[in-house]
């Protein structure tokens, strides 16, 4: 395979990435005839940026590698990370956006009213965020390595150094445009070398693609209960993303709110199509990568197995630079969003270059531990920082939005236990102490019982303590479930 | 071996996050059990005295609701050593603390005399419960501005003049945090009226000056002069909305909008203007008319004393939690000695009331991190810089 359409692939999708951001398409006009009022971001180019900012390196690499390695079970990753956002859609959505919250722990505080509270989201976040960026960053080393022979940590180390740079130079500016316009690269990326792959499979006359279940790896000793962790973890563990959360804030109203998150449905439901064809005919042309440890570089491979040539290398570097751009998209939303909690709630001071310490600090800690663990399958590791955010920020922001008697011990309650012992769960895993039988399924796949236990303790400590109920309850609520066209604001006249 | 690095990075993280926590908890708080290594048990004591009081200010600077004295009476009973200790307003007990609550349906009886004298009183408590250890309480007035705004009473086992002195004295001190409390809320309602003065202040001069420029085009360009009359309407509807005292960025910057064509209807030419707005921070909540005085400061600056044109920037960046605001003229520009003078609020009346009222009224709300930021010298134009932190408890755009 040639190296240098990859590495120009890359470098193009970095460098495109940067200029987008710096230079890109900012609203900048000098006449008169602008009503900056009515520019707010479109709920089609949120949808776009928020997708584009969620399909990370589980999506494009980690799906159609499980799949490859162990069948039409692992479909449940694509319809779970879909899912995810029809139960945003209905239940927090609109609400979150009338809350005015920016961040988690922005939410936290404005309905407990509470710092407590507020701190323990914040930790929370900081650690489902780093859970979350150390797959990003393993993907991008296994990238480069297999396609280029660079050694495993040049690739993590160059995703770091890039969303630093761009980030402390002030070049994530426009982040919208970047983030919609990596969903589409992406998008690209996979469906162009899809439908060659597609015409190459029927050139051959169409061989049947077998999932025989006796030749395919048994993935876990309780299947049944990891894919129902899996399930919960997915289904409600989106809401609680700190990536995803900050991009609601940038709709104009609840409304918009809503559309957007049908629009990124209909984006992500459109994308998640591709990864299967990628495992499906992974299983027929590779299948030395199914017995070899590193299935989620099937992806990568696969054009070059199946077409060859010039042309397989030249689909092969647009989906080497579709996978960079997705692990620069979700890195640098995470990155970003990690930053803010720490400068805001847990270094000493604040200012510009406080958040540059903290970019650095946010990003330093996950590459570390993408050099030192490794071996865990892309989308699995992902799975884990849903399984914490299902355990702690969805009760949290389910109760928060839903229930009138939640109090701050409660919520720290349930965010502490529900988030806290998933937290363990996921570090006893990685940790490799537990290998078998169910007390490896159980915490493997915590979602299935730290959930019950994160809604548990948040209503049960809440009842206990009922005078603690927040004396702005009402009101908050009021401004979460009202449309805002109903609340009292001064419009502008007909024109 | 992966197992075990990674169990020491994650007890470094775990560090980390104490140190961080740790680091912002204490910032700003005192450590009174250093203070044990040196000095004498007499200062020792006193330390100790000073921190119990330090901690029960806080509460009390909220006046004197159920809450606050709930919070407080824990630490005065700690401060005067009794066994119980109760705190009222003038028709019922806010807060016991300590042993005997059942006493509580009684203390309103005897404060009723101090209620309406103001002095000390002494009384046996009467318990009809022979094992209760209070036999003997004082009560003590707390007052504002001669008024008196509930009691202090301390029970004790038996009389000691020691207590009743005390409670008096720490009853004048929470007299004093209450009267500190009193001064808070006047100052936030001194702001309130100053917001409202300036949004009354921007009428006359340009009211007078629109009207004229939109006269000048009533013949020559009837289609412009209404659309100048409407965007003067739609202007003057929202700088004089009365309710809700934030609003958006967007619905700022939608009436500087409106602003400029006006100005420009007057100026023509010689005015021009370059917006610059990342639609992110568009939903932004911020303070009702913070930037539209920037705007109006900027153009005055930039035309005056000249003829050539001149030449305003405004533009609204994404910066993480925060929105950042610059307007920037290319103006006479300003001593920055004199500037420091009018923030300093030592400028005079006439002058910059517009900057100085909108750095305070940003610091009010956001704390002092986030005044103006202006970079400026004698005709080098002025820069001016506003952050807003996209969430704020409290604040909401509407």
């Amino acid at each position: 395979m040639s190296q240098s359409y990859t590495v120009t692939a890359v470098a193009v999708v970095v460098v495109a990435t940067i200029l987008v951001g710096g230079f890109g398409l900012r609203i900048s006009r000098t006449t008169s005839d602008f009503y900056v009022a009515s520019r707010t971001v479109r709920p089609g180019l949120n949808a776009a940026a928020i997708s584009g900012e969620y399909l990370s390196a589980a999506s494009f690499l980690g799906i159609a590698g499980l799949l490859l390695l162990h069948g039409p079970d692992m479909l449940w990753y694509p319809v779970g990370y879909t899912a995810g956002y029809l139960v945003l859609l209905v239940f927090v959505a609109a609400p979150l956006r009338r809350s005015g919250a920016y961040t988690l722990p922005d939410f936290a505080e404005g309905r407990l009213e509470s710092r407590p509270a507020r701190r323990v989201v914040s930790a929370l976040v900081v650690g489902a965020g780093w859970l979350y960026l150390v797959p990003q960053l393993q993907g991008a080393g296994l990238t480069l390595e297999i396609l280029t022979g660079a050694p495993n940590w040049f690739g993590a180390v160059l995703v770091a150094v890039v969303v630093v740079v761009a980030v402390a130079a002030g070049g994530m500016r426009s982040i919208t445009f970047v983030q919609a316009f990596q969903y589409w690269l992406k998008l690209t990326a996979l469906l162009v070398p899809a439908i060659f792959l597609l015409l190459a499979w029927q050139g051959d006359g169409r061989p049947a693609i077998d999932f025989d279940p006796t030749e395919l790896s048994s993935r876990a000793d309780h299947p049944l209960y990891a894919t129902y962790g899996l399930i919960i973890a997915t289904f409600l563990g989106t809401m609680g993303l700190p990536h995803v959360v900050v991009r609601f804030y940038t709709s104009p109203n609840g409304r918009a709110a809503r559309r957007t998150t049908l629009g990124v449905l209909v984006l992500i439901g459109g994308f998640y199509l591709l990864p299967p064809v990628y495992g499906a005919l992974g299983r027929l042309y590779a299948p030395a990568q199914a017995l070899g440890k590193d299935a989620d570089a099937a992806v990568l491979l696969l054009p070059d197995l199946v077409i060859g040539g010039t042309a397989g290398d030249l689909l092969g570097a647009l989906v080497a630079g579709g996978a960079f751009a997705a692990f620069l998209s979700t890195a640098s939303g995470l990155t970003m969003a990690v930053a803010g909690v720490l400068t805001q709630d847990v270094l000493p001071s604040r200012g510009v270059r406080h958040f540059r310490l903290a970019t650095l600090l946010a990003i330093l800690v996950p590459l570390g531990g993408s050099l030192v663990v490794s071996g865990m399958p892309v989308a699995d590791a992902v799975a884990m920082a849903f399984a914490v955010s299902a355990s702690s920020f969805c009760p949290l922001l389910v109760l928060g939005i839903w229930w009138r008697r939640l109090t701050p011990p409660g919520a720290i309650a349930g965010l502490l236990l529900g988030g806290g012992s998933a937290l363990v769960a996921i570090g006893i895993t990685v940790s490799g102490a537990v290998r078998s039988g169910w007390p490896h399924a159980l915490l493997a796949w915590p979602a299935v019982w730290s959930v019950p236990v994160g809604f548990l303790a948040m209503i049960l400590v809440s009842l206990a303590t009922r005078s603690r109920i927040p004396p702005g309850t009402k009101a908050a609520m009021t401004r979460f479930h009202l449309p805002e066209a109903l609340m009292p604001r001064a419009r502008g006249g007909p024109r | 071996m992966n197992g075990a690095a990674l169990a020491v990075l994650l007890v470094l993280g775990a560090l980390l996050f104490a140190g961080g926590f740790l680091l912002g908890r204490r910032g700003g708080r005192g450590r009174p059990d250093r203070t044990s290594d040196v000095g004498t048990p007499v200062e020792h004591a006193t330390f100790e005295t000073l921190h119990t009081a330090s901690l029960a200010a806080p509460p009390l600077r909220a006046g004197l609701t159920e809450e606050s004295a709930g919070k407080a009476a824990r630490r005065l009973r700690s401060l005067l050593g009794t066994d119980a200790l109760c705190l009222t307003d003038r028709d019922r007990v806010l807060a016991w603390d300590g042993l005997g609550e059942h006493h509580g349906k009684h203390v309103m009886d005897h404060v009723q005399a101090l209620l309406a004298s103001g002095r000390d009183t002494a009384f046996a408590s009467g318990c009809g419960d022979l094992d209760c250890p209070l036999r003997w309480g004082v009560a003590a007035p707390l007052t504002v501005d001669h008024r008196v705004l509930g009691t202090l009473v301390a029970y004790a086992p038996r009389e000691s003049a020691v207590l009743a002195r005390a409670a008096g004295e720490v009853a004048r001190w929470v007299s004093v945090q209450l009267e500190l409390a009193e001064l808070d809320r006047s100052r936030t309602q001194l702001i309130e009226a100053e917001i409202r003065a300036l949004r009354a202040q921007i009428s006359p001069h340009f009211i007078f000056n629109s009207l004229a420029a939109i006269a000048s085009f009533v013949r020559t360009d009837p289609e412009r002069a209404r659309e100048l009359l409407l965007e003067f309407a739609d202007f003057t509807r929202y700088s004089f909305r009365r309710h809700g005292d934030f609003t958006t960025l967007a619905d700022e910057l939608h009436s500087i909008d409106q602003y400029l064509a006006l100005v420009r209807a007057r100026f023509g030419d010689r005015l021009s203007v370059t917006l610059q707005v990342a639609p992110e921070v568009l939903p932004v909540a911020m303070p009702f008319l913070c930037l539209q005085p920037l705007v109006e400061n900027a153009v005055k600056h930039g035309l005056e004393g000249k003829i050539t044109m001149s030449h305003i920037t405004i533009s609204a960046l994404d910066a993480g939690s925060e929105a950042e605001v610059v307007i920037e003229d290319d103006g006479v520009g300003m001593d920055p000695d004199r500037l420091r003078r009018i923030l300093r609020g030592e400028g005079g009346l006439s002058t910059g009331i517009g900057l100085l009222n909108v750095d305070e009224r940003l610091r009010q709300v956001y704390g002092d991190d986030y005044g103006l930021v202006i970079e400026t010298g004698v005709g080098a134009g002025m820069r001016i810089t506003v952050r807003i932190p996209k969430y704020r408890a409290g604040v909401h755009g509407s």
